[in-house]
């Protein structure tokens, strides 16, 4: 990334209801002083290796000209410049701001910012990177502005900047307690120098207001509940159409030819496009296919049902799902590309008192949205404006870009809220639909709706994977050997001619970062190829690699005749640092400096000890009952979860408890903590239960919630507490959207482990515990 | 041509009375707090109230809707303060959110017809409602509270 600085100060007026035009959703609609944004941050060296946020596209923005603005009457609008999806960013990031700012939050708005990151920072909302990336640069960002009212009142009143103090929404004059409004200072505020970055007082920790407290209410509660939110597939532009795409039943399959002639006697009907199919590797492009444009997406849907469509499936056709498991697990078997070795694995093998092995099966998911993707394009006189839910907004406009050969300057993707995003929403091929389909209308707008079937047909799949393991242990149950192997098409698929093995980045979620002492090891990824769209699902990797060494983990300890808890324990070994730098192929480390966010075995074992005590290890359970046990390490923050589970005579399941630990570091806020874990664990079930995407012809066979469905709340967990590591607000912050979601599933399988003596090594459980 | 009446207001309709409430509501009405999720009732997110009933507007057509009274989340309580809409808002049960306008309307009848649901209650009425977020634990706390328990 080179800087790109440009300098103004000149004053422009602003309109802070960036969602106003779609239905007055912010309140306010208020114009307020603010200022044109110098742009840009000091870049890093170059050649230097850049770690976490300097690593990312565009970096950080600490500016408060772009982040901040107040109007006269004092309300405070905060720019929010990454992607809600239930997260809470919206409420998160903003308050970070205010925090420092020493606003006072209820006198606080919150805008959503476009797909701008030369002006924000990245804005690419996934890999659980929003707290951790934004806090500093927030907290930065905060201080500059309060230290920018506090000079205009220091200004205003003749004296030493020393002499006042920001305090809730006010300056003071520490002399007198004479007190200046932050509206009253706004104006004069927004022409003192932005101070540069060094420069910057934070806050002492002590004194935070919001940080970590808790007792805030989500930005958005007051919209959702009234049906005012509006997400991508609510968006409204006037003289709008509404279109859905037949799209390639088969991953590279084109249209051959297509009669329309019944789709456009369907009353409301208007035009079919046809949709070309992209060159492989396909990215995020669209797959082509026939749309219909109508006057309502009923018409529409209609339309598309009437459609006369010859394929040419395409080389993937063959893709069945059963077959494709069979021939991993032949791969798995057999010896695979070492990724991280340590010790001598087979010498070790040979002197084990006992050897364990088992190979565990997890399919394909789909995201499954609760909001199924939306993207509504319009095009004026070189102008594309577009309304959508999208975790990238800057991906969305560079291939809006490219896609109608648009000036970067004259596209705009303004971000709506997202109903769901899981990784689905960061990969835009929706948006590139709707642009497409509104340039073959002459710019007229366009909504494009996925329907249900359209979501889970075609999809970018969580990857397929078996995961073998081997362990020798010795006479007194200690293992002394291990091998794992992974095998499972690469997400690289998507962006790369037939790649075989799994990137650095899928391999560190889990895989080479292993963090069980043991002496002897060695962990191998077997060749795979992909038959369909792989793309990153919540957790991604981690969801395999954890689910197989965890329960593999709860075999052991059976084996050893040992508690899970203790066993775990065990294996994790003595707290110390694990660096598997020189072990490891590459270690990636979440994009994070290796020595910033270690491997700390200390801190695993502290969260396991506290979730053993706060999760009640070890209690007395009912007849048909057992504890489960997992931890694991994940984007940077520790998550370890006991499931109770009880099964009973016919095989029936329920979960009467979670328990869940986290250790993300410092807690910006805890509430929106809860929520994500507690959301984690049913997605986690839904893994470990239900979900499966398979394939045959080439063809996925789910359409609709009745083939593919999620737990409901009759399956939910009797109870799920949380518990949250304290930490005081002096160490790196780690991520807490995706963590949560890699520790139930091999809990839950230890815990039906526990209660009835069944292994289940293939997901979902499904029917496998009914007699 | 028939009438029918949405959140207070009358409608008059003169298309294919077999169009899907819900892209009436949504596509002509402009009333998006109704959601679509599956079309096909298995998601509760187009749940909205016909006759005070809680029907899915997916399934249901604006010829059934015929002469009758249809509420949406907007009409709820366009100042949101129904019990059920504060009680959501104090528990901040909302994650992406985007399940909620139809998980509030079924909680909304289920209390209408059971005052003090109990825990078998709540799961059985609001089994029909997915949230992909998993925010039950919530809805549950959020309906108790509702009824005042
Ligand atoms: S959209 Fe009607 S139940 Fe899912
Ligand atoms: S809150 Fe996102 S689906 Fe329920």
């Amino acid at each position: 990334m080179t800087a790109h600085v440009q300098r103004h100060s000149d004053f422009v007026i602003q309109n802070v209801s960036r969602r106003g035009l779609l239905k007055g959703a912010l309140a306010t609609g208020g114009i307020v002083l603010c200022a044109q944004i110098p742009l840009g941050r000091a870049s890093v060296a170059a050649g230097a290796p850049k770690f976490g946020a300097d690593g990312m596209p565009h970096g950080t923005v600490n500016n408060p000209l772009a982040f901040v603005s107040i109007a006269p009457d004092g309300t405070v609008t905060i720019v929010c410049h990454r992607s809600e999806m239930g997260q809470g960013v919206r409420t998160g990031m903003p308050m970070i701001v205010a925090d420092e700012l020493e606003a006072d939050w209820s006198r606080v708005k919150v805008a959503q910012a476009t797909g701008d990151e030369m002006k924000y920072g990245n804005q690419d909302t996934d890999g659980s990177r929003s707290t951790r990336h934004f806090t500093r640069p927030m907290r930065e960002c905060g201080a500059a502005a309060r230290m920018m009212l506090e000079a205009a009142a220091a200004k205003r009143l003749g004296v030493d900047i020393t002499e006042v103090e920001a305090r809730n929404h006010e300056v003071i004059l520490k002399s007198s307690g004479k007190a200046l409004g932050y509206g009253e200072l706004a104006v004069e505020a927004s022409a003192m120098p932005v101070p540069a970055s060094d420069k910057l007082r934070l806050k002492d920790p002590s004194r935070f207001r919001y940080i970590g407290k808790g007792g805030i209410d989500i930005v958005d509660g007051f919209n959702i509940t009234t049906g005012r939110a509006v997400y991508g597939q609510d968006v409204r532009v006037p003289g709008m159409k509404y279109a859905v795409i037949a799209r390639p039943p088969v991953m590279g399959g084109k249209v051959v030819s297509f009669d329309a002639a019944e789709t456009m006697k369907v009353p409301g009907v208007e035009k079919v496009v046809e949709i070309p199919a992209p060159p492989s590797p396909f990215v995020f492009l669209p797959m082509g296919g026939v749309a219909v444009v109508a006057k309502n997406t009923w018409a529409a849907i209609k339309g598309r049902e009437a459609l006369h469509i010859t394929w040419d499936e395409g080389a993937h056709a063959s893709y069945d799902s059963k077959a494709f498991r069979s021939a991993l697990e032949e791969t798995a078997g057999k010896p695979g590309e070492v990724f991280r070795q340590e010790g001598d694995l087979d010498g070790a093998m040979a002197k084990a008192a006992k050897k364990v092995e088992a190979q565990y099966y997890i399919p394909h998911l789909a995201h499954a949205t609760m909001e199924p993707p939306s993207a509504t394009v319009r095009i004026t006189d070189g102008k594309v404006e577009c309304w959508t839910s999208v975790q990238s907004p800057q991906a969305a406009h560079d291939l809006l870009v490219k896609a109608l050969e648009a000036t970067p300057e004259n596209v705009t993707v303004n971000v709506m809220l997202l109903g769901g995003g899981f990784g689905r929403k960061s990969k835009p091929d929706y948006v590139v639909e709707a642009g497409l389909v509104s340039k073959a209308m002459g710019g007229t707008p366009v909504k494009v709706v996925w329907t249900r079937e359209d979501d889970l047909r075609n999809g970018f799949y969580h990857t397929v994977s078996v995961e073998r393991l081997e362990a020798g242990l010795d006479a007194t149950g200690k293992a002394m050997a291990w091998r794992h192997n992974s095998v499972a098409p690469t997400i690289m698929s998507t962006f790369k001619p037939d790649p075989k093995h799994e990137a650095n980045w899928e391999a560190g979620m889990g895989l080479v970062d292993m963090p069980f002492d043991i002496a002897n090891l060695r962990i191998e990824n077997g060749e795979a190829q992909s038959h369909t769209r792989i793309g990153w699902f919540r957790s991604v990797s981690n969801i395999s690699h954890a689910f197989a060494i965890q329960a593999f983990a709860g075999e052991l300890a059976a084996a050893a005749g040992k508690d899970q808890k203790d066993y775990i324990l065990d294996l994790i070994g003595p707290a110390r640092i694990l660096d598997v730098r020189a072990a490891a192929k590459d270690f990636w480390d979440y994009g994070e400096n290796p020595d910033t966010y270690p491997i700390d075995t200390g801190r695993l074992r502290k969260l396991v000890e506290l979730l053993a005590e706060k999760g009640e290890w070890g209690r007395k359970l009912p007849k048909g009952h057992g504890l489960g046990i997992a931890v694991h390490r994940s984007f940077v923050t520790y998550v370890a979860a006991i499931v109770e589970a009880a099964v009973d005579e016919k095989g029936n399941l329920t979960v009467p408890r979670v328990d869940v630990a986290i250790d993300c570091g410092p807690v910006v806020n805890p509430d929106r903590i809860r929520s994500q874990l507690e959301g984690a664990c049913i997605m986690g079930l839904g893994v470990a239960l239900k979900n499966e995407i398979s394939f045959k012809g080439g063809k996925v066979q789910q359409a609709n919630f009745d083939e593919y469905d999620m737990v409901r709340i009759n399956e939910a967990p009797g109870e799920t507490r949380v518990h949250i590591m304290p930490h005081e607000f002096n160490m790196p912050i780690g991520g807490v959207g995706e963590p949560g979601v890699p520790p139930i599933a091999p809990a839950l399988i230890n815990a039906i482990f526990a209660a009835t003596g069944k292994r289940i090594r293939s997901l979902p459980v499904g029917n496998q515990l009914r007699a | 041509m028939f009438t029918l009446r949405v959140n207070g207001e009358t409608h008059s309709f003169d298309g294919d009375p077999s169009m899907p409430l819900l892209w009436y509501l949504r596509d002509e009405l402009g009333l998006t707090g109704t959601k679509f999720g599956c079309g096909i009732a298995a998601c509760g997110a187009c749940t909205i109230h016909l006759e005070g009933d809680a029907v899915r507007a997916c399934q249901t057509t604006v010829g059934d809707a015929a002469g009758k009274s249809v509420t949406t989340i907007e009409g709820l309580d366009p100042e949101g303060k129904h019990p059920v809409q504060r009680a959501w808002r104090a528990v901040n049960v909302p994650q992406c959110g985007y399940c909620q306008a139809g998980q509030i309307m079924q909680a909304v009848a289920l209390l209408k017809q059971s005052p003090k649901p109990s825990d078998a209650d709540i799961d059985e009425a609001m089994s029909g409602n997915i949230c992909r977020c998993g925010t039950y634990q919530r809805i549950r706390v959020a309906i108790k509270q509702a009824a005042g328990a």
